[in-house]
């Protein structure tokens, strides 16, 4: 019994540890989309910072700095998205797609010369998981959450307080206001241009040291397209989370932990009343994208309006449209 | 002469090609209540959207207090105390009540939940309405929407509270205590600005009244010192003689009969009240109403665009109620719809005159490529037959000037020969040459015998175009009228929903 | 203090213009970028343009050239996969599932290639071919249902669908269809030779499909009656009710027309260059198409030229990789630089600025 709290608790640590990215990620999706705004460039954004995020870990030795350069490249991606798609009122998903054209090229570039080069001790140790007091016993919870990176505490932080912001602030009123009918929010007197870009910019760099966390903690050295695809995840998990943070949270692990099976149960046999069998690890990775699919017609079919995609998004805002 | 709090000086506002406003002056004072009055696209939501920062005007002044303002954003309309409730209410639907009315207010970083909620209660009370602040917005009437609105206003502190058409979707009770509690505001000091086309309003609440023709501001009188009729004058203008034809009509068959036809809104508002008409072969029935009277929703249910909720259209006894457009077709029924908004419906902005010509033909035979020979030879004709003023049939129809549009619309559907022409304001937006050139069309149908069903806002062309003028209200039929021995005024009065005794037996 | 207005008339010189001043534009700016990492733009542009259609002096051994066939190999599945997307965008149907449709449709061919060895080339390749359209086609068929029955955004939809396919994919490669003779590698047999598109010049068939393809997406768009109504829906909905167009009957085959295209190109590649289908098959190919598709602003005879000028970046920045130990990913910021001014410049061709002198101000 103890043996398979262990192995579930470490599971868990792992199933958390795949799903930190993603959630800063879909974080990051979530502050854009909800001022009305579908950023396909997440992926883009979040090799940007990635890439950054290990330049400056190796070239100042400094985590904390690294993180923040990588947050704002990612940043300085997202207000080129959001120059062309809210100023220039460009088309969304091909502006999205672009960017993580240009950012997987931009990351890759950098990074060709990045391989093989390890990090300072320096970001590694300030980074490697680290056991809160008292709170580490608590059983598998322990394991799960509380003996992990610093940054796995941090991004749990940021995805409350970005909760708290969008559904306890008055700048969160406004920015969902700006999302769901811009129009109004601009005959309330809220600079919706100012607020897009705020959130959409704020949203990359939650991508961006989303991505960062791949390069400093998880793998952590530099390969090429070292996301693999879990900027997609995230844009499905905006979705399946419905706009929401801490369902983000729950989400973030759930897909961590369908990852985490990929590798795990890949020579597993199980046995189901005597018939043997065993999972496959590559069908459950279409299990993600699988969901989303199925929340988004059952977000249809339940009709409950807070759960349905902001009302603007995808669309620009011209006030003199007639 | 005392200074007003507000004043407009000669605003001009030009979209593409048509002048919404042009040098219009309005002056407002606190403490009053201003009605500004005029027939549909007469400029008044324009203006007034000028005066709450939606739009910028092309030239002219606004001045509070004597000094000029210029207004880039709602933003600044909110800080110069100026508060707007637009006709359509622009509430964010799955907020509640509370975040509406304090979106976008300083309120500190943390959203005070209950705080607010009293102070939205307190202010409420104040005037005397009633509201739930928790409530959401997608759960709520037309009228709890206009009172999140004007609370949403009041909230701003504003000091001038414009109103934009506040009693088209109220019901008479909402409607009474709606200017109970503008009277309230009133003697709180505050302006009120009410844009209105309904003359017992006028009378009723407002100590002023503006009136607007055609984007140019007609004068300001004092409501005490004038009368319904005299602001009907004022707001038609007077009766001009635009000598348009009118055939004489071969008494004909009925051709159309509509029966009891009823059609609720989403919001289960009655938005046609068991309308019952016949259109007879070789007559132009006209239909007079002021905007949002079901006119719109009348055309769309004969053209098999719009749900209906009961009753019949029997076409050539025939009954194809609820039957969609390519059902009719189907039935043999050659019926041709020329809708209001003829790039939003009807024809197809981005594509040439070739296109748009074989629109409803291009179907024809079995082959599955299109034959836009056939379709060239037509454009060419209708382009000959209607005088459009093109380059070529390859020009892209949103390039032509309005009473180009229409007449390629027009075109296209008199070339299939429809027994029946629905047409909605076919003139909007031309020039008074092209205009009598849409009249002359219509009348060479009308010659030929097919039934036509005229609906207008030039309450003169009616007069002279129709043989027989039915008036809606409210989606109700107030009467039918002989287009030759009514009078302007009888239209006007029956438009404004005041009943008179009219001849129905016509 | 300027004034932002709707342009009324947009002419086509003035669009064409503003285009081109975008790409030059670009070009500049990707120059200075490439000029402050330490390269010379003006070698690059060069090395770019020599290695993906110049002759090399000792690689010519009749037939075409190495490099320019490398790049025709790479513009063909891009070609059929724009015109794929431009179908659904026509009718203003986002599909981003180009990449989905591909997997699938390449997994149908592969299913046909690897079940009916025995059939003739002349019958297989044409079996293998249906089966893709036909593959694609219930890939992009499905977003179209979900759609009208459920408005779920199509955007999101087939974006997931991609992920969905590439996973069958991968799990096929790695499990039941897995190559027992392939030892320690996870891969799907090799197809027979009767499943291997020919060659003609050299290059494979696909080129040849690929220029029909484009006739044929020219003539459905332009000249037949389903073409139109596509067209109708995209720009004016309401119109379409209006005239009595069954807008659902045309999405679904549209977009069933649409994925299956994007299917075709799935297969296309499986026979012709990877001899096999593996879950790396497409390499992004289905999301570079929608931008393709976008800049030929979806006309076929547009694509063609886009197409081949974007599989010129992709070569070249292999070959300045090979030739100059540039990394190649330097194509792909050129790429996301110059869609950034194209992109941006739409702006100025929808909206007109006008700037506070033209405007009389409040005295």
């Amino acid at each position: 019994m103890n043996d398979f709290i262990n192995a579930l608790a470490l599971f868990l640590q792992s199933a958390v540890t795949m799903g930190t990215p993603l959630l800063l990620a879909t974080i990051g999706g979530i502050l854009a989309e909800k001022v009305g705004h579908l950023n396909l460039g997440v992926e883009g954004m979040m090799l940007m910072g990635a890439v950054i995020g290990y330049v400056t870990g190796i070239n100042t030795g400094n985590p904390f700095i690294a993180i923040i350069a990588a947050g704002l490249v990612a940043a300085l991606g997202a207000l080129i998205y959001a120059f062309i798609t809210v100023s220039l009122k460009g088309n969304q998903i091909v502006t999205g797609l672009a960017l993580t054209i240009f950012g997987t090229g931009f990351a890759n570039f950098i990074g060709s010369s990045l391989v093989g080069v390890t990090l300072p001790a320096s970001v590694k140790g300030a980074l490697s998981d680290f056991e809160m007091p008292i709170l580490k016993d608590i059983p598998i919870l322990g394991k799960m959450i509380f003996s992990q990176s610093i940054y796995v505490y941090v991004s749990l932080l940021l995805a409350l307080l970005v909760w708290f912001y969008i559904k306890k602030t008055s700048f969160g009123l406004n920015m969902r206001s700006v999302g769901e009918n811009p129009a109004a929010a601009d005959a309330s007197g809220i600079n919706v241009t100012l607020y897009k870009y705020i959130n959409i910019c704020l949203g990359g760099f939650m991508c961006g040291i989303g991505g960062a966390y791949l390069s400093l903690v998880s793998v952590p050295s530099w390969q090429d397209n070292i996301t693999a695809g879990i900027g997609w995840i995230a844009v499905a998990l905006v979705i399946f989370a419905t706009w929401n943070p801490i369902r983000a949270i729950f989400g973030a692990y759930l897909f961590g932990a369908i990852q985490c099976l990929d590798y795990k149960l890949q020579n597993v046999k199980f046995n189901f009343f005597g018939n043997p069998f065993t999972i496959n690890a590559q069908l459950l990775s279409i299990l993600p994208y699988f969901m989303t699919i199925i929340v988004l017609i059952f977000i249809n079919i339940r009709k409950k309006k807070e759960n349905q995609p902001p009302a603007g998004l995808g669309s620009a805002y011209f006030r003199e449209e007639r | 002469m005392k200074e007003s709090y507000i004043e407009l000086c000669d605003i001009t506002k030009v979209f593409g090609p048509v002048i919404a406003n042009n040098n219009v002056n309005l002056s407002i004072n606190k403490g009053e209540i201003l009605a500004i009055l005029g027939e549909n696209g007469s400029g008044k939501s324009t203006l007034m959207n000028m005066l709450s920062g939606i739009y910028r005007p092309d030239s002219g002044s606004i001045r509070i207090n004597g000094k000029p303002t210029l207004f880039r954003s709602p933003k600044d309309a909110i800080s110069a105390k100026i508060g707007m409730v637009h006709q359509h209410f622009k509430l964010v639907e799955v907020f509640s009540a509370k975040e509406n009315i304090t979106n976008g207010l300083k309120n500190g970083f943390i959203y005070k939940n209950k705080q607010l909620s009293k102070e939205i209660l307190a202010l409420a009370n104040r005037y005397g309405l009633s509201i739930d602040p928790e409530k959401k917005v997608y759960d709520m009437s037309v009228s709890e929407k206009q009172t999140v609105e004007i609370l949403k206003v009041l909230y701003r502190g504003a000091d001038v509270l414009i109103l934009d058409e506040p009693t088209a979707v109220l019901t008479p009770q909402e409607i009474k205590k709606l200017f109970m509690i503008l009277q309230n505001m009133k003697k709180d000091g505050r302006a009120i600005v009410i844009i209105t086309h309904k003359l017992n309003e006028v009378m009723e609440i407002s100590d002023r009244v503006t009136i607007l023709r055609k984007g140019e501001s007609v004068g300001s009188i004092e409501t005490c010192n004038t009368n319904p009729k005299e602001l009907t004058d004022a707001m038609v203008g007077a009766s001009v003689n635009l000598s348009i034809n009118r055939p004489e009509n071969i008494k004909g068959l009925p051709l159309m009969e509509i029966e009891n036809l009823t059609i609720t809104s989403p919001e289960k508002v009655n938005l046609l009240d068991n309308v019952s008409f016949t259109v007879k072969k070789g007559e132009i029935l006209g239909v007079a109403a002021v905007a949002g009277s079901g006119q719109k929703e009348l055309c769309e249910a004969i053209a098999g665009l719009q749900k209906v909720a009961s009753g019949n259209i029997i076409f050539n006894s025939e009954d194809i109620v609820g039957l969609s457009p390519r059902a009719i077709i189907n039935k043999g029924i050659s019926m041709s719809f020329i809708p209001e908004d003829r790039l939003g419906m009807g024809l197809i902005g981005s594509m040439n005159i070739i296109d748009n010509v074989i629109l409803k033909t291009y179907r024809a035979g079995k082959s599955p490529f299109i034959d836009r020979k056939e379709g060239k030879k037509n454009a060419l004709q209708i382009v000959k037959k209607f005088d459009i003023n093109t380059p070529s049939v390859y020009h892209q129809v949103s390039k032509l000037s309005g009473g180009n549009i229409q007449k390629v619309l027009l075109g296209r559907e008199i070339s299939l020969d429809p027994e029946l022409i629905i047409t909605a304001y076919p003139t909007r937006g031309l020039d008074i040459g092209a205009s009598h050139k849409i009249y002359d069309v219509i009348n060479d149908q009308k010659e030929k015998g097919v039934g036509i069903l005229f609906v207008g806002e030039d309450l003169d062309v009616l007069l002279e175009l129709s043989d027989r003028i039915m008036v809606l209200n409210s989606g109700r039929v107030m009467g039918i009228v002989d287009a030759h021995k009514t009078t302007k005024e009888e239209l006007g009065l029956l438009m404004m929903g005041m009943k008179q005794e009219v001849a129905q037996n016509v | 203090m300027f004034n932002l207005t709707k342009r009324t008339n947009q002419s086509k010189i003035h669009t064409l213009l503003l285009q081109l001043g975008a790409i030059v534009a670009a070009l500049v700016a990707a120059g200075i970028v490439m000029w402050a990492m330490g390269y010379n733009p003006f070698v690059i542009y060069t090395k770019i343009v020599e290695g993906s259609v110049m002759v090399s002096e000792n690689a010519k051994k009749g037939g075409v050239p190495y490099r320019l066939l490398q790049t025709i190999n790479k513009a063909i599945p891009l070609v059929i996969l724009s015109l794929g997307v431009s179908v659904a965008y026509k009718m203003k149907f986002w599909n981003i599932g180009a990449e989905g449709q591909f997997y699938i449709g390449a997994l149908f061919a592969a299913y046909v290639a690897f079940n009916f060895k025995q059939l003739p080339p002349y019958i297989l390749l044409p079996f293998m071919f249906l089966s893709a359209f036909i593959g694609g086609g219930l890939w992009g068929f499905i977003p179209a249902v979900l759609k009208n029955r459920f408005n779920a955004s199509e955007s999101l939809t087939t974006l997931m669908m991609n992920y969905i396919a590439i996973g069958i994919v991968t799990y096929l490669q790695l499990g039941p269809w897995r190559d027992p003779e392939a030892k320690g590698f996870g891969r799907m047999p090799y197809f027979t030779e009767n499943a291997i598109l020919p060659k003609v010049f050299g290059i494979h068939i696909g080129f040849i499909i690929a220029l029909i393809l484009a006739v044929i997406i020219f003539v459905l768009l332009k000249k037949t009656k389903l073409g139109y109504e596509i067209a109708v829906i995209g720009e004016n909905e309401t119109t379409a009710k209006y005239a009595g167009i069954n807008t659902a009957k045309v999405l679904f085959i549209t977009l069933f027309i649409s994925g299956g295209i994007c299917g075709i190109a799935g297969m296309i590649q499986a026979s012709g260059i990877e001899k096999t289908l593996t879950d790396q098959i497409s390499g992004g190919l289905g999301f570079t198409a929608i931008i393709t598709a976008w800049l030929a602003k979806l006309s076929a005879p547009i694509i063609l030229v886009v197409s081949f000028l974007f599989a010129m970046l992709l070569q070249g920045g292999a070959y300045l990789q090979v030739s100059m130990q540039i990394p190649a990913a330097i194509s792909e910021v050129i790429q996301g630089i110059i869609l950034f001014f194209v992109l941006g410049s739409e702006f100025f061709i929808q909206y007109k600025i006008v700037f506070s002198s033209k405007i009389k101000e409040a005295k």
